[in-house]
């Protein structure tokens, strides 16, 4: 080939370009102007009584997990804590509802997520007691690193889900997100890419009525979160973020819509974030207590402990063994989480790069003498080497 | 250190005018042939073959899955393309312009830059991402930028910038099979400049991460790279008339830089200017100087000179002639290195 029959070079011709058709009747997209709900309703009649007793020891453990997690900000063992109390529908759904070759995008409040997705306590926590990052190989768990900048994982749950599909594989993406995050440039863009990718994504935002101490109402204009979806040319859905048998119930819809080429979804879950931002914020500076008393009335666990009575498929020894089960997690978190992490200085060079740059080399032989020199004076005393 | 082309049996290759722009395409249509999981992605990079035309006939070859436009959205491209190489894709980014990459500064900083690192090691990212870079061709506000300071200052990126058609070649190859992600930085004012090349069998050039002497020299050391290679080997034949023989290092890659090569020649020359056409100011000047300065102090017979672009937001088209150093100004460094004091 000669530089005259380089690509390009000969005269291309365009293939037509394909025709953009507008959407003239939005209303199969728009959300419902309720979010949706199936505890204490007809349609619970129909989900398996198996799948709420699954949900409801998953609450129990995902709500003992949160508050052993809050302890252990509290003894020094972690650095902060988003904590998802209150959330912990959501966060369980979001778990259940993937398959094991899909992938969860997790925010940095999602821990519980990941955890209930399979991910050891103890890795998840890796980033928030202040060890390395990602405590975890993510391609082997499909979860991505807990990201700790707002929404900017959404777009990689579109590239991954469209890398998928490309590739002919049968994946479906979940990103999480928080009502602070929908006001971001990569919200935005994760939305519109996925929409018209036709990417195999769900995105959920978890709508927990504050963005640190900013209230949703100065955060949006929209009629809700879930009506933003219209605007990408994609359906959105809003459903009751504490009825765990409803979240379940409209991801899944969700994620079996995406797995068969349909695109992806926008859900928000209403729901409330019961404690801070993190240990290191107060909330009772931005809000009322009465708020978060009528939350309490809306307590996930209790709004399914409630149902699986009432329906005779739980007593009280049912809901104590659950207790139990989840006190047992927490005593061997507690006790893990006593050992001080390992951490090599030397580790600060390894993984920068494939190979070290030679100024990476330099840095790492300075830091080596620094510590070796620190080892020398702690055995044989300060004018050793002199 | 270029090769003489030659074919898989042996015989010489007839090497023919070659642009940067052409050999550029050629090094995306080869790694796509070779790698599957090579993709191209952007705006106007399909049907139209880009902007400047360095993706021309890749959607038609390999269609809208392998070659995508997208829509304009810098953060959202860059973004998704994290989500491509989480799964095993090799994705190539272009991103137009050099000012218009600035939306996807998140993402490369904190997430492109960084995966690798907070996974540790298990999810490196190979990206390539492709900024077209620099003034020199007349653009309107927004298009000349020369952004390579910020990506220097990022650990995580390798920052690589060819000078040669060679090199647009051979770098954009190494960067597309690097598995840590490379911001290429085009020398758009040279995507036209020419050379005798062959398509069929590229001239060898060094790796990612060297250093070249394109002129040797004994008077003085010229530190440049990307569009500035040029504006120095001119120089250099101009110093001769001074009766300076310059040499000239082609840096090639930002980040690794390769202080082996720098300090050798400034150990030899004993002076060093450094030319660039970014700001001076914060840029890749100051530091390139203060490693020289660590390194070859004794060796240096006067300070560290930098000839740059002046500390101001890129100049309209009719101005920017006297914002980008010129053979002129590079000539005055080289006349201010304390010449008296050799004599």
């Amino acid at each position: 080939m000669t530089v005259q029959e380089l690509p390009g070079a000969a005269a291309y011709r365009p293939t037509p370009p394909p025709a953009w058709k507008p959407i003239t009747d939005p209303a199969p997209l728009l959300p419902d102007p309720e979010p949706y709900r199936v505890l204490g309703t007809d349609a619970v009649a129909d989900v398996d009584p198996e799948l709420l007793l699954r949900l409801h020891a998953e609450l129990v453990r995902g709500r003992r997990y949160n508050a052993q997690a809050t302890a252990l900000t509290k003894q020094g063992r972690l650095a902060v804590y988003p904590s998802s109390t209150g959330q912990e529908a959501c966060e369980i759904a979001a778990a259940l509802v993937l398959e094991e070759r899909d992938w969860l995008f997790p925010s940095y409040r999602d821990t519980l997520a990941a955890v209930a997705r399979g991910l050891d306590p103890v890795e998840a926590l890796t980033l928030l007691r202040g060890d390395r990052h990602t405590g975890y190989d993510p391609r082997e768990h499909r979860i991505a690193p807990l990201c700790t900048p707002l929404a900017t994982q959404l777009p990689h749950a579109v590239g991954l889900a469209h890398a998928a599909r490309l590739k002919g594989d049968d994946v479906v993406a979940l990103a999480m997100v928080g009502d602070g995050g929908t006001s971001e440039g990569d919200f935005h863009e994760a939305l519109n890419f996925a929409a018209v990718w036709k990417a195999p994504v769900v995105f959920f935002v978890q709508n927990n009525g504050f963005a640190i101490s900013v209230p949703l109402a100065k955060q949006t204009a929209a009629p809700s979160l879930a009506h933003k979806a219209v605007g990408y040319g994609m359906p959105g859905r809003l459903v009751d973020g504490n009825d765990a048998a409803a979240v379940h119930q409209v991801l899944s819809e969700a994620v079996a819509r995406a797995r068969r080429g349909e695109g992806p979804t926008l859900v928000e879950a209403v729901t409330y974030r019961m404690e801070a931002h993190t240990n290191a914020d107060d909330a009772t500076r931005y809000r009322v207590d009465s708020e978060v008393e009528a939350w309490k009335a809306h307590d996930p666990v209790r709004l399914l402990e409630r149902e699986l009575t009432e329906r005779g498929l739980l007593d009280d020894t049912g809901i104590e063994q659950a207790k139990e089960a989840a006190e047992r997690m927490a005593a061997a978190l507690r006790d893990r989480m006593n050992a001080d992490p390992e951490l090599a200085p030397m580790d600060l060079f390894t993984h920068v790069y494939a190979e070290q740059t030679s100024q990476l080399r330099e840095q790492a032989t300075a830091l080596r003498a620094e510590l070796d020199a620190e080892q020398d004076h702690d055995e044989h005393g300060p004018e050793a080497g002199r | 250190m270029t090769t003489a082309a030659v074919t898989a049996d042996g015989r010489p290759v007839k090497a023919k005018p070659a642009t940067m722009a052409q050999a550029l395409g050629r090094a995306l249509r080869d790694s796509m042939a070779e790698d599957p999981t090579v993709h191209v992605l952007g705006e106007d990079v399909g049907t139209l073959g880009g902007v400047f035309r360095i993706t021309d006939g890749l959607a038609e070859e390999f269609g809208d899955d392998r070659c995508t436009d997208t829509p304009l959205a810098e953060a959202g491209i860059l973004g998704a393309a994290v989500g491509m190489a989480m799964y095993g894709l090799r994705p190539v980014v272009e991103m137009q312009f050099d000012a218009f990459a600035y939306p996807a500064f998140e993402q490369l900083m904190s997430h492109v830059a960084k995966m690798r690192n907070r996974t540790g090691g298990a999810m490196p990212l190979p990206i390539t991402v492709r900024v077209p870079y620099g003034g020199g061709i007349g653009g309107v506000e927004h298009h000349s930028d020369s952004s390579e300071a910020y990506y220097m200052a990022t650990p995580g990126l390798h920052v690589v910038t060819p000078a040669t058609v060679d090199d647009a070649y051979g770098l954009l190859r190494e960067s597309i099979a690097s598995d840590d992600p490379v911001v290429f930085l085009e020398p758009k004012r040279l995507y036209w400049s020419k050379a005798d090349w062959s398509p069929e069998a590229p001239a060898a050039v060094e790796p990612i991460g060297r250093a070249v002497v394109r002129r040797p020299g004994r008077s003085a050391t010229l530190i440049t790279y990307g569009p500035s290679l040029p504006v120095c080997m001119e120089a250099a034949e101009a110093a001769l008339a001074e009766g300076w023989d310059l040499e000239v290092v082609d840096l090639r890659s930002l980040v690794p830089f390769d202080d082996e090569t720098v300090a050798a020649s400034v150990r030899r020359t004993g002076r060093a200017v450094v030319v660039h056409e970014s700001p001076g100011f914060g840029g890749p000047g100051g530091e390139i100087a203060a490693r020289i300065t660590e390194r070859c102090f004794h060796h240096l017979e006067a300070p560290v000179l930098r000839v740059a672009g002046f500390d101001i937001p890129y100049p309209p088209p009719m101005l920017e002639r006297h914002h980008l150093p010129g053979v002129d100004r590079v000539l005055d460094a080289v006349a201010r290195l304390q010449w008296e004091a050799d004599s």
